[in-house]
């Protein structure tokens, strides 16, 4: 530990000492707390730690509701980060054009960055109404108007797939964010380069695909890893588009229902552990490049 | 990093700046006339003595807040000196506010009464737990037992003590219709299962929605009245109790009706609440409904007239058998103001109490002498039915099972409406009827 020289340093550690018990207290503390309630027996009101070991997982593993917990989380990550990052990049690179009107569609990408997923939910709940008939309405009505029947879709009712439609209103909110990520990428990759690939022969899908690209890879690490764990932990966005059934089911929902519907708090708590697993399993790899990528410069 | 430091800083001052800023109100004194020093009970003007009484519940919103405040009116009359603080928590029939509930008694906070379904939501979770107090000598004080149906209070009791005082009922199995479908496709009402599956039928080749269904919950609903439809109101009562086998063949017989009737509902269910499926039958979108009778409340609202705009019958194979849930009030222990809980609760429990709540509520009151002329025609018949008809539980509404087993069943349900798999859900309901220590 390096020596304390003067008053600037106690004022620093005095400043920091309040946020380090807090969060010591309020994240490390309640994640040890958790851990101790998942693997005790408690359930109903009545706390109950006698300790059960690992029973709370083990039953987790054969639980049905859990794979397909599984099932929809693998789904909805997968379309959520890759439809954001590909959408996101596409923005980015059309907004790098250096074209009029480049700050309206910048701010206008973005916007949707700034409502909350409750918010998104509602609207995407009356845009993908799957209703028949005359009820018909939402996006669904659009297309038979416009006679595009065959786009008619079941959209989040359908079987299987129906946690893809979610994803799609996740795309929508968060695909701005990561164009701005791409700019802020795009922009100081410097124009020496662009034109040393050009004067050298490079077409420009050339010059994207072996140039800049490979230039891009720390932002898209960083775009998958928060993109990630945002999808990993969604919860709001589902019940407010959908409300809480079976077959949209994820773990974050799952855990909600075990621990306050059902008074399973054994359970509830190893959802949330297994949840922070894998969650980590994104982190904790990041932090370490990030770390250790500061250290060398 | 030490950016990032001084962010956690900013972000923890400003959560316990905002914290202290949204302090629920009972931590701050109400009426600086009375309570100066936010501390009540020392401070009764003099002569008589003032207090306050807090009130938890999830009646936030139409009839139910309505029927509330009718009530505290009433309660305001009668107890001048009590102060009545309305801790209403929104949200998703309670669900929401339980989850509130059930961390303030774990720290240790009870409020002084609290609404719950009567039966074993709160007995299987509250007084499993030690929160609730008997209420036999209430009961015996306020001769509540000569006006209450004998075969309600063992559904709310448990081994002889009661923990409750019923407000309000409602009956679960009615099947709602719209008139105007029926006649044009020449249909009776049903009466039995067999002739309802036939009507659905008939319905299904017409473009109306043969039986409108909404969100999962709407789904738990319709399966235990078909559930008591086919096994009847003895063998019903017996699942709950263990006197039944989830694993006989009547149970399977059961869950194949389910799913014969799950064939006539509309595709997009999972999307509608309660509200709008109620609303497809009284717009001609679909034919029957299966819900309780807090629809009716909903068509009254919507401007719609009895027998012209919707009908009503009980669930057809369910005539002569009343599926109730009511609401109910309690005492908890160590309540901090318990006398003025109990003045509550002999409100809750009084004719005047229930007569001031049921009518705005769209409800039935639980005793048998209240004002008849005070209540419409469909509850009018409702009060009929529940005095002469047998009595059993809702499982969605509380009565028979405990949260953690409503809440198993409820999971195997969401599956089974992905699958259809009948064997695999009845081997779920079997495995959750001994998961709760019901089955052995």
């Amino acid at each position: 530990m390096p020596k304390l020289k003067n008053a600037d340093d106690y004022l620093a550690i005095a400043l920091i000492t309040p946020s380090i018990l807090a969060v010591g207290v309020f994240v490390y503390g309640f994640i040890a707390w958790t851990l101790r309630v998942s693997v005790s027996r408690w359930t109903g009101l009545l706390p109950d730690f006698s300790l059960v070991g690992l029973r709370n997982y083990w039953e987790l593993y054969f639980d049905p509701r859990f794979q397909i917990d599984a099932r929809n989380l693998a789904i909805f990550t997968f379309v959520f980060v890759g439809g954001a990052l590909l959408l996101g990049f596409v923005m980015a690179v059309l907004v790098d054009q250096n074209l009029p009107g480049e700050n309206f569609f910048r701010s206008l990408f973005l916007f949707p960055m700034a409502i909350s997923y409750i918010v998104t939910g509602v609207v995407w709940r009356w845009l993908m109404n799957p209703a028949e008939g005359t009820r018909i309405s939402g996006l669904n009505q659009i297309f038979e108007s416009m006679g595009l029947n065959f786009l008619i879709s079941r959209w989040h009712t359908a079987p299987v797939w129906g946690i893809a439609a979610i994803a799609l209103a996740a795309i929508w909110q968060m695909s701005g964010f990561t164009m701005a990520l791409f700019l802020g990428g795009l922009r100081s990759i410097s124009d020496d380069v662009r034109e040393a690939a050009r004067v050298d022969g490079a077409s420009e899908w050339q010059l994207y695909r072996y140039i800049i690209i490979p230039l891009l890879n720390p932002v898209t690490l960083s775009v998958v890893i928060i993109l990630g764990h945002i999808s990993l932990k969604v919860f709001d966005l589902i019940v407010s588009l959908a409300g809480k059934q079976l077959a949209l089911d994820v773990p974050a929902i799952y855990m909600w229902q075990a621990t306050f519907d059902g008074y399973f708090f054994g359970r509830g708590a190893a959802i949330s552990i297994l949840m922070l697993l894998i969650i980590s399993l994104l982190i904790i790899p990041y932090i370490y490049f990030n770390l250790k990528h500061e250290a060398d410069l | 990093m030490s950016s990032q430091h001084k962010l956690w800083s900013l972000v923890v001052i400003a959560g316990l700046f905002f914290s202290a800023c949204s302090m629920p109100a009972r931590f701050k004194p109400k009426n600086t006339a009375t309570t100066p020093d936010g501390n009540p009970s020392l401070n009764g003007t003099p002569g008589k003595k003032h207090t306050k009484i807090e009130v938890f519940s999830w009646w936030v919103g139409g009839g139910e807040a309505a029927g509330l405040n009718a009530m505290i009116k009433v309660f305001k009359a009668e107890y001048p000196d009590i102060d009545f603080e309305n801790a209403a928590v929104a949200g998703g029939a309670g669900t929401n506010a339980r989850a509130v509930l059930a961390s303030r008694l774990q720290a240790g906070d009870p409020p002084d009464s609290w609404q719950g379904h009567a039966g074993q939501e709160l007995i299987g979770t509250y007084v499993k737990a030690n929160q609730l107090e008997s209420l036999n000598f209430l009961y015996a004080q306020e001769k509540w037992l000569d006006v209450m149906p004998k075969a309600l209070i063992p559904l709310i009791s448990k081994d002889g003590q009661i923990y409750s005082v019923p407000v309000n009922i409602h009956r679960a199995n009615v099947l709602w219709y719209n008139p105007k479908i029926l006649a044009a496709n020449h249909l009776t009402v049903p009466t039995t299962l067999d002739e309802f599956l036939a009507d659905l039928e008939v319905l299904k080749s017409t473009n109306t929605i043969p039986l409108a269904l909404g969100e999962q919950w709407t789904a738990m609903h319709l399966f235990e009245t078909v559930l008591l439809a086919t096994l009847g109101p003895e063998t019903y009562s017996g699942l709950w109790t263990g006197k039944a086998d989830w694993s006989s063949p009547e149970v399977r017989k059961a869950l194949e009706n389910y799913q014969r009737v799950l064939q006539y509902t509309n595709s997009d269910s999972s999307t509608l609440s309660w509200q709008d499926a109620a609303q497809l039958v009284v717009d001609g979108d679909a034919a029957f409904y299966i819900m309780g009778d807090w629809t009716e409340a909903y068509y009254k609202e919507l401007g719609k007239k009895p027998h012209a705009d919707y009908g009503w019958a009980a669930v057809p194979g369910t005539k002569g058998v009343f599926q109730f849930l009511s609401d109910s009030f309690v005492l908890p222990v160590g309540a901090p103001n318990r006398e003025g809980a109990i003045d509550w609760l002999k409100l809750a429990g009084s004719k005047e109490g229930q007569d001031a709540f049921n009518p705005v509520k769209g409800s039935i009151p639980v005793r048998s002498d209240t004002n008849r002329s005070l209540y419409d025609e469909y509850l009018q018949s409702a009060m009929d039915d529940w005095a002469k008809d047998i009595l059993v539980g809702s499982l969605y509404h509380g009565v028979v099972a405990n949260d953690s087993w409503k809440t198993e069943i409820n999971t195997d349900l969401g599956i089974f409406l992905g699958d259809r798999d009948i064997d695999r859900f009845q081997a779920a309901l079997v495995a959750a009827c001994k998961s709760v220590g019901t089955c052995s």
